[in-house]
């Protein structure tokens, strides 16, 4: 809902420093539609379509330079994507670019590796084993426990109606 | 012809994801596993394999493609050794992706000091 905007520089001038809870709850809440949903969707459009676009280039490049087929490029493309977010990830930028960029960057494959790779960070301090080996898939884990689950329900769907593979 | 649809079809993806964000308010797990079913799913009805043909990069980037993978390893394997392979093969597709993933993050992890 987007605030009248006299209204906004009223709530300002008369209590800038004191706020309470209560106050300041309010006084967020108007701001916090600055970002619409509509906005949101955009940058999230524009930011997923620019990584797939350079995984395309990625993609092409094993094409042309070893002469792979489009499905054997897939693999090595998904690699160099990883490798792309894990490096962008300790340098600290893909999380800046995260905050902005909503699904942009967490939909694609990097925003995966990001999840780990930050995870994987974060943790290291509680040990190798106990930190890295146990946390890393804190984020991940459940896209790849619904990811496998689904595939072995698919796959005993297709099995049992006989269809095999396609 | 291919890089215009890899941009739009990626884009159209995450814009999704943005909407399951924003409006159904799901959280980012929720949002992903549901995107990596979503990716499942429809390569078992057999339609993420033309997608792909179809739009490159903005299909296979995309986590739902992770989906595909899965259920594409599963399904050659099926077609290959019979039954067995819905479980050996789940992995078939996907393992650079995720062998990377790990190798990277953890070697990330050794060398990298967390940032505030």
């Amino acid at each position: 809902m987007p605030a009248n905007e006299a209204d906004r520089g009223k709530t300002i001038s008369y209590k800038p420093l004191s706020m309470s809870a209560k106050e300041y709850k309010a006084f967020a809440k108007n701001r916090e539609p600055a970002r619409s949903v509509f906005r949101n969707c955009a940058i999230a459009f524009l930011v997923g379509g620019a990584i797939c676009l350079i995984g395309q280039g990625v993609q092409d490049f094993f094409i042309a330079a070893f002469g792979m087929t489009e499905r054997q490029a897939g693999n090595p493309t998904v690699a160099v994507m990883i490798l792309i977010s894990v490096i962008l990830t300790c340098l600290g930028v893909y999380d800046k670019i995260a905050q902005w960029a909503g699904a942009g960057t967490a939909v694609p494959v990097t925003g995966f590796a990001n999840s780990m790779c930050s995870a994987a960070i974060e943790h290291r301090s509680e040990g190798l084993v106990l930190g890295v080996g146990a946390q890393m898939f804190k984020l991940a884990g459940s896209v790849i426990v619904f990811g496998v689950v689904a595939a072995f329900v698919i796959g005993i769907i297709h099995w049992l109606l006989g269809i095999g593979g396609q | 012809m291919q890089y215009l649809w890899a941009f739009i079809i990626g884009g159209g993806i995450c814009l999704i994801g943005q909407l399951l964000f924003d409006v159904v308010k799901l959280t980012p797990a929720h949002t992903m596993s549901l995107l990596v079913v979503a990716g499942a799913v429809v390569d078992g009805i057999g339609w993420y394999e033309p997608l792909i043909k179809f739009a490159g990069a903005g299909a296979t980037v995309p986590i739902t493609s992770f989906g595909n993978s899965l259920v594409h390893g599963a399904l050659t394997e099926l077609q290959r050794d019979g039954w067995i392979g819905v479980i050996t093969g789940i992995f078939e597709v996907t393992s650079a992706g995720i062998s990377a993933a790990i190798i990277f993050s953890f070697l990330a992890a050794l060398v990298v000091k967390p940032k505030g």
